[in-house]
């Protein structure tokens, strides 16, 4: 795991002042979706080897929400940008 | 070739120049009645019980690096079955069972260590916590004993008991648990597959799986294209690369767990113990090393490397729980990537394609497991139903609602 963090906020700081929720691929379905909706949304992962797109947040600098797009396997972080930014992009 | 005393004797009198391999190199046949994607233990036990229990023959083991290179050579060591769940205690029982007969049954020592495995708890809620976990291994009939600060203080002096935030109060303690040779299970399960005619098929990684009419006919290897009527998968931290190629739908993340090992000590700690207000384990080896780890880094990774701030994590674990470690030398550490499940338990189970067969999610718990896995995974197999003790660990238990959470912390691999 690289070991700086770029956080558009508050600069490069290092990666223990963030904790790491998971995937930010998955969109948090309609409360009426069917339940394999549900179910594809709490449990199914892709878990790709490759390019990921994580929420982290950096809890302790600016406790905003981020999204960091890195490799699983060589560890690079590639982009980190501010969660509502991506929550625009993808139009929520 | 048996191994016994009389082999080891009549070799050292003839020079030792007469041993035989333990397996032999097949290359693979077009088509066989089995292939097992994965040469873990899981996969190797698999193999061996589909032959010897259910009688199949004709069966192959395709794996992408050597034998045991992946996490039943990485993980430290250790066997139990002080469980708490109806779901996982009768499975991880009737593993410790197989443990027990395990060496005599395989013709190879195991070393199998029935030494004791201590969980310490540091307060009272901890402590009505562990009384539950032993009540409900009891009422699987496996015995286990809660153990209070006084007889803990006789069977392991060295540790901190007076620690002012974790002070230690006691411990419960499944004698039967204890360590194992982790190498040597997978040769001694590897070798006792192949003279049961199983072809163990090394450098042979899986690239793609053949599917026509909804069921698989084979999978496209590094070595060529080799058929197949039945598909089981043991891949573990490559369970969703390999889930991939047949399009499957899974509940799995890849994380990294650190373990390590330190300098060869003479014999000073004599059970296996688990820390109650961390999540740190350690045994010594045989050899002398003392041999321990903790928790997940906590990220998605599927390097076999951890990072820093967790070795330190580790080492001040280690040290608040006995502080006499912080004099000894730690020699080597390495990263395994685990199969996370959404629950912390595994999944041994069919899933939507017929003949595909799913042996996954074994968090960082996989190798107390291995016979266990192996034979229901066989069963599962050989016969298409579930085995008994493994009925509840089904794919299908997270869209139906039916996790099995032994830490109680939903749907989130990294805290389990």
């Amino acid at each position: 795991m690289a070991s700086l963090i770029p956080c558009p906020h508050c600069g490069v700081r290092p990666k223990e002042e963030f904790a790491i929720r998971g995937d930010a691929s998955l969109v948090r379905p309609d409360p009426e979706s069917s339940d394999e909706t549900w179910n594809d949304y709490v449990h199914i992962r892709a878990n790709p080897r490759g390019r990921y797109r994580e929420h982290w947040q950096h809890v302790a600098g600016c406790r905003r929400w981020l999204v960091v797009e890195r490799d699983t396997f060589t560890h690079e972080v590639f982009s980190v940008t501010d969660g509502s930014v991506r929550a625009w992009e993808i139009g929520r | 070739m048996r191994y016994s005393a009389f082999s080891i004797v009549r070799n050292a009198l003839s020079g030792n120049v007469n041993w035989k391999p333990a397996w032999r190199q097949p290359d693979p046949k077009p088509f066989y009645d089995v292939i097992i994607v994965g040469g873990g233990g899981h996969g190797l036990a698999t193999a061996y019980y589909l032959a010897k229990e259910f009688g199949v023959r004709n069966i192959a083991v395709l794996e992408k690096g050597y034998l045991g290179s992946g996490n039943v050579g990485r993980n430290t060591t250790i066997v139990r079955s002080n469980y708490m769940l109806p779901g996982n205690e009768p499975f991880y029982e009737f593993s410790m069972k197989l443990w027990e007969g395990l060496e005599q049954d395989l013709n190879y020592n195991a070393m199998l260590s029935q030494r004791g495995i201590i969980n310490l708890y540091h307060n009272d809620g901890q402590r009505d916590a562990y009384i539950r976990r032993g009540n409900a291994m009891w009422m699987e009939g496996v015995p286990a004993e809660l153990l209070d600060r006084a007889a803990l203080k006789k069977l392991l002096p060295y540790l901190n008991f007076d620690h002012a935030r974790f002070p230690i109060m006691g411990g419960l303690l499944q004698k039967r648990g204890g360590t194992a040779r982790h190498d040597a299970v997978a040769w001694g399960f590897g070798r006792a597959a192949d003279r049961h005619g199983v072809d163990l098929i090394q450098n042979c990684e899986v690239t793609g799986i053949r599917r026509e009419n909804g069921l698989v006919t084979g999978v496209e290897t590094s070595r060529g294209f080799i058929g197949c009527a039945k598909l089981g998968l043991a891949a573990a931290g490559n369970t969703s690369r390999v889930g991939q190629m047949a399009d499957l739908k899974l509940p799995i993340e890849s994380h990294v767990l650190q373990a390590f090992v330190t300098e060869g000590l003479k014999p000073a700690i004599d059970h296996v113990i688990t820390y109650g207000a961390g999540h740190f384990y350690i045994s010594q080896s045989d050899k002398g090393g003392l041999v321990f780890g903790a928790e997940i880094d906590g990220y998605n990774s599927y390097a076999q490397r951890g990072n820093l701030a967790t070795v330190e994590h580790v080492m001040e674990e280690g040290v608040t729980m006995i502080p006499g470690l912080s004099r000894v030398r730690v020699l080597r550490s390495w990263g395994g990537v685990m199969d996370m499940s959404m629950d912390g338990s595994p999944i041994i189970s069919r899933t939507p394609i017929d003949n595909l067969y799913l042996n996954a999610g074994w968090c960082y718990g996989g190798f107390k497991a291995t016979p266990a896995s192996g034979w229901c995974f066989a069963h599962l197999i050989a016969k298409n139903e579930t085995h008994p003790a493994a009925r509840f660990l089904r794919l299908d238990r997270f869209e139906r609602g039916f996790p099995i959470d032994e830490h109680g912390a939903g749907p989130q691999p990294n805290l389990h």
